[in-house]
């Protein structure tokens, strides 16, 4: 009884240490020193800091919980003012068995699966990962994921060049996403490869643009499908015409998209990568999110980032592992394909959860809802005076409108009536002044929808 | 085992079964065709993805099912050299999920997202004031992007300054993510020895340094678990070639509120907030790694950090001088949030606790297995320590990998076998602090058996978990990457 006192004491003052008084001193003999203090010996005394870190007082779990509640409440969250915004993070519906399956702490509270043997849990899991985004993609090859959509895309380009060592020109199309596109040039800012940004009209690249600016040395052709303005790009031929020039053909999608949208396969891509997020993962303010990465077969040994591969056991039973491990940076450290020592794999488990939950129909469902209920906002909104359609390519689930006067003050304007309206497209684009992009999802109603054609009205009336 | 479900644990494509559902979605309640009337034809696919098809009980049982596969930290005790698998408090995970944080949309406006804001704010300066360096990023996804984003701020600043500095000098007991990640932001890679003390060789770094020197990366506490006692030497010497010294943050948990890099001489480094701050590792991911750097770098740093001005914050992205950026939007906010929400709960005195109590409990355990193992590198060490099966191996053929298999059948995950690379056949051990005397006493005590059983039983070890020893040539010979239909 006293003891399980005494770690009662010691708990109240630190919270998370289990040694009491008693279970120091002991470890202390055995150690063979006598105090903590001498474990840090060997830092030199003018290094040690003499005074206490400038750190708030420690908070009990209430009072933490109280002070969230406080943060929260200077948020205006998609829970209470309703989200039309899009640019690559969307209010799509998590099914709660996405949330009970990633919340086992057999999962989350997991390392990465070095010990075969006791993570077959997520091995198989991240099999089936594989599995499922080379169904979504009808590519040959998917890594167990990368961090997030953007640096997928730069992740692809050195890929690329792992490909074709020789060739040095990137063409990235100008309706990739903004913050892709400048991932990509950080990431290859001191690389000897060349980018050059293709310039479109109309919101979607044309293919004899494309087929003027390419040559032989292109290394590869970046486009994002849908692109950043939510418009389907002429994929099939911006495909055919990366390939007659041999440039690998990279393109960026949205995998909800691919519940009606052909897939990468079907048109020819070297490399799919995209955004999982939508795939059951909350927005949280950007992230933890989930890089998906597929490739074609020819490619396998030159994707970066981790891969399950399945096998036998020495009983011959069936088994996941780690594998293809020599392209990996703790094996060939600067020769290695990418930097990158992770998965998501909590995020690419849910985005396992949320596909197969799905499942096809689902899916399919899911996109056409989208489709269907931005092309019934986008088709109120044109009526309204002073409102216009810039692009006339066909959409997905996002489109860009032209309103008249300043696109922020209208935007604030919006969240005054409860609603996040869209994202100015100035922002990244300065000759788009007047331009927002709305994004609908399949959670989104009819008298969501109406309500903020109203308010739309309103705030520009 | 007699428990376990196997019919449930097929690969769910072979579960699949034609018609079933999980998640239906509502009728469409606006006025308009269905998508083949609005979108042309030759956009869409004839049929969609050919995913499975179950029911929710035949998921959920799955996943369930396969989740008793795993080890974990919140079922086993998990001793990961450089990994600090602490334990995960259960209040962050509900505090990441509240909807006024996680339903918030990374674009939306910054008078829209002032309490996440303040969030991330305050998280900056809580990382600058135990790095003891005054310039945050919190955008680096992981401690590896953490790094190569340091490294391009590097490269930046020496460019900006007109300085041709094309090498990186590194460790040869450092992570491998270290090279990885100088050669993409363009460097190149020298690799300095550790001498027998287990230390950087002074004389070697010394002799490689010189005007082309732009960043010496450094492991502090190393590896092995040591401080590296010559580090003022160390930072004087690259500094004095004009170099700047990064240090790779993966050991914190040793010395949080002891000493700080900034005051050590590091001009960078990045934090593994899944490590130091217990972001849940997730079997692999996500982490978060945040750099910090000292004044003169902080131009080139990420766009956009947080600012704040008359009590407002807001993201501040006109940064002239900046690199650009390494992801999109701001970062992994849900582990940056369990990360503050950590800080907050112990406040200065539980961080410098957290750090005595995880030196402590490596220390002890040390003591435990010093007669018994073989530690190269002396009696004492910080928050963890590298012992050697070398001896063992030579006497009895038992390898490190054995005993680190083994141990799975004693209900413990194995250490980090095999690195760092400087040792051989190495058991790297990190208890971390949130483990008691009495588990660490067991530990110890099963390592102690698992060295006198007998060779053979130990090659065909685990015993009792479902696999056992898979052939990983196999699986890298002839890949099998994902499931397939057969015939």
């Amino acid at each position: 009884m006293s003891g399980l006192v005494i770690r009662r004491l010691v708990l109240e003052k630190s919270l998370y240490l289990l040694n009491t008084p008693a279970d120091q001193k002991a470890m202390l003999d055995k150690i063979g020193v006598g105090s903590i203090g001498e474990l840090f010996k060997s830092i030199p005394s003018e290094f040690r800091l003499d005074r206490p870190l400038d750190i708030p007082p420690a908070l009990t779990e209430i009072e933490l919980q109280q002070h969230f509640a406080e943060l929260c409440n200077r948020n205006r969250s998609a829970d209470n003012a309703v989200c039309f915004l899009g640019g690559g993070s969307y209010d799509h519906f998590i099914p709660a068995a996405v949330d009970a399956i990633s919340g086992r702490s057999e999962y989350y509270t997991a390392y990465t699966p070095y010990q075969a043997e006791a993570s077959q849990g997520s091995l198989q899991a991240f099999f089936e990962y594989q599995t499922l985004i080379c169904q979504l993609t009808d590519m040959a090859v998917s890594n167990a994921s990368l961090y997030e959509g953007g640096s997928a895309v730069a992740e692809s380009v050195l890929m690329a060049f792992g490909i074709h060592p020789k060739k040095h020109k990137v063409l990235v199309a100008d309706t990739v996403h903004p913050e892709y596109r400048l991932t990509l040039t950080t990431y290859l800012a001191n690389l000897d490869v060349q980018i050059e940004t293709l310039t479109t009209t109309g919101g979607t690249v044309s293919p004899e643009a494309l087929d003027k600016a390419i040559d032989d040395k292109t290394l590869c052709v970046i486009v994002q499908h849908p692109n950043f303005f939510g418009c389907l790009e002429d994929v099939e031929k911006l495909s055919a015409v990366s390939r007659a020039k041999g440039a690998l053909f990279i393109v960026s999608v949205d995998p909800i998209s691919l519940g009606l949208l052909k897939r990468p396969g079907q048109y020819g891509a070297d490399i799919a990568v995209g955004e999982g997020q939508g795939l059951g993962n909350p927005m949280a303010y950007g992230g933890p999110y989930v890089g998906l990465m597929a490739c074609r077969e020819e490619y396998v040994r030159k994707i970066p980032g981790r891969l399950v591969g399945q096998t036998t056991d020495r009983n011959g039973k069936r088994c996941w592992v780690l594998t293809l491990q020599t392209r990996e940076q703790h094996i060939r450290r600067e020769k290695a394909t990418s930097n990158i020592c992770t998965n998501q794999g909590l995020f690419a488990l849910r985005a396992a959860v949320y596909l197969t939950a799905l499942g096809p129909q689902g899916l399919k469902e899911t996109a056409d809802l989208c489709v269907r209920k931005s092309h019934y906002l986008a088709q109120e909104l044109a009526k309204v005076k002073g409102v216009s359609l810039p692009f006339k390519a066909p959409f997905f689930k996002e489109f860009v409108v032209n309103v008249p006067g300043d696109a922020n003050a209208a935007l604030s304007a919006l969240l005054e009536e409860g609603y996040h309206g869209g994202l100015p497209m100035a922002r990244w684009y300065p000759n788009l002044p007047n331009a927002i992009s709305i994004a609908v999802t399949e959670k989104r109603t009819k008298a969501e929808i109406e309500g903020l054609v109203n308010a739309v009205k309103k705030v520009l009336g | 085992m007699t428990m376990f479900n196997h019919q449930s644990t097929d690969l769910l494509f072979e579960m699949s079964h034609s018609g079933r559902r999980c998640h239906l979605l509502p009728a469409c309640d606006v006025p308009i065709g269905d998508a083949s009337t609005l979108l042309p034809k030759e956009a869409l696919a004839d049929a969609p993805p050919p995913l499975p098809e179950v029911a929710e009980i035949d998921l959920i049982r799955h996943f369930v099912n396969l989740s008793k596969r795993n080890m974990s930290i919140d079922t086993n005790f998990y001793p990961l050299g450089s990994c600090t698998m602490k334990y995960n408090p259960k209040r962050h995970e509900r505090l990441a999920a509240l909807g006024g944080m996680a339903n918030l949309h990374p674009l939306q406006s910054d008078a829209s997202a002032q309490g996440m804001l303040r969030m991330l704010f305050e998280m900056q300066q809580f990382l600058a004031e135990i790095s003891g360096l005054p310039a945050m990023s919190l955008q680096p996804s992981a401690g590896a992007q953490g790094e190569l984003t340091a490294l391009l701020v590097a490269a930046a600043y020496f460019r900006d300054k007109g300085q041709k500095r094309t090498r990186v000098l590194i460790p040869d007991s450092a992570h491998g993510t270290n090279p990885a990640s100088a050669a993409i932001a363009g460097f190149d890679t020298v690799s300095i020895k550790s001498g027998s003390n287990g230390l950087v060789d002074l004389a070697d770094l010394k002799s490689k340094l010189d005007d082309k020197t732009a960043v010496f990366m450094i492991t502090n506490p190393n590896t092995l678990g040591l401080f590296e006692s010559q580090i003022h030497e160390i930072a004087k010497a690259v500094h004095d070639v004009g170099g700047l010294v990064y240090l790779d943050g993966a050991n914190m948990n040793a010395i949080l509120g002891i000493t700080r890099p900034g005051d050590f001489g590091a001009d960078m480094m990045h934090y593994n907030v899944h490590k130091t701050f217990t972001g849940p590792h997730g079997a692999g991911g996500p982490g978060s790694g945040p750099i910090g750097v000292r004044d003169y770098l902080a131009p080139y740093l990420p766009a956009p950090v947080v600012v704040r001005k008359d009590g407002e914050y807001r993201l501040d992205y006109d940064r002239p001088k900046a690199i650009g950026r390494v992801r999109s939007f701001f970062g992994n906010v849900g582990i940056l949030l369990r990360g503050y929400a950590y800080i907050r709960t112990l406040g200065a005195k539980g961080l410098r606790d957290v750090t005595e109590h995880a030196v402590l409990n490596a220390n002890y355990l040390l003591a435990l297995l010093k007669g018994e193992y073989e530690v190269p590198h002396g009696d004492r060490c910080m928050h963890e320590f590298v012992a050697s099966a070398r001896g063992i191996k030579r006497e009895k053929r038992i390898t490190a990998m054995d005993i680190g298999k083994r141990l799975l059948d004693y209900g413990y995950h194995a250490p980090t076998v095999y690195f760092p690379l400087v040792v051989s056949e190495a058991l790297m051990m990190e208890p971390t602090e949130t483990e008691s005397k009495e588990t660490l006493d067991a530990f110890a005590d099963a390592l102690i058996k698992i060295k006198n059983e007998d060779a053979n039983y130990l090659h065909d070890a685990p015993h009792t978990l479902t696999i056992s020893r898979p052939d990983e040539i196999k699986a890298a010979k002839e890949p099998i990457l994902r499931w397939k239909q057969q015939g």
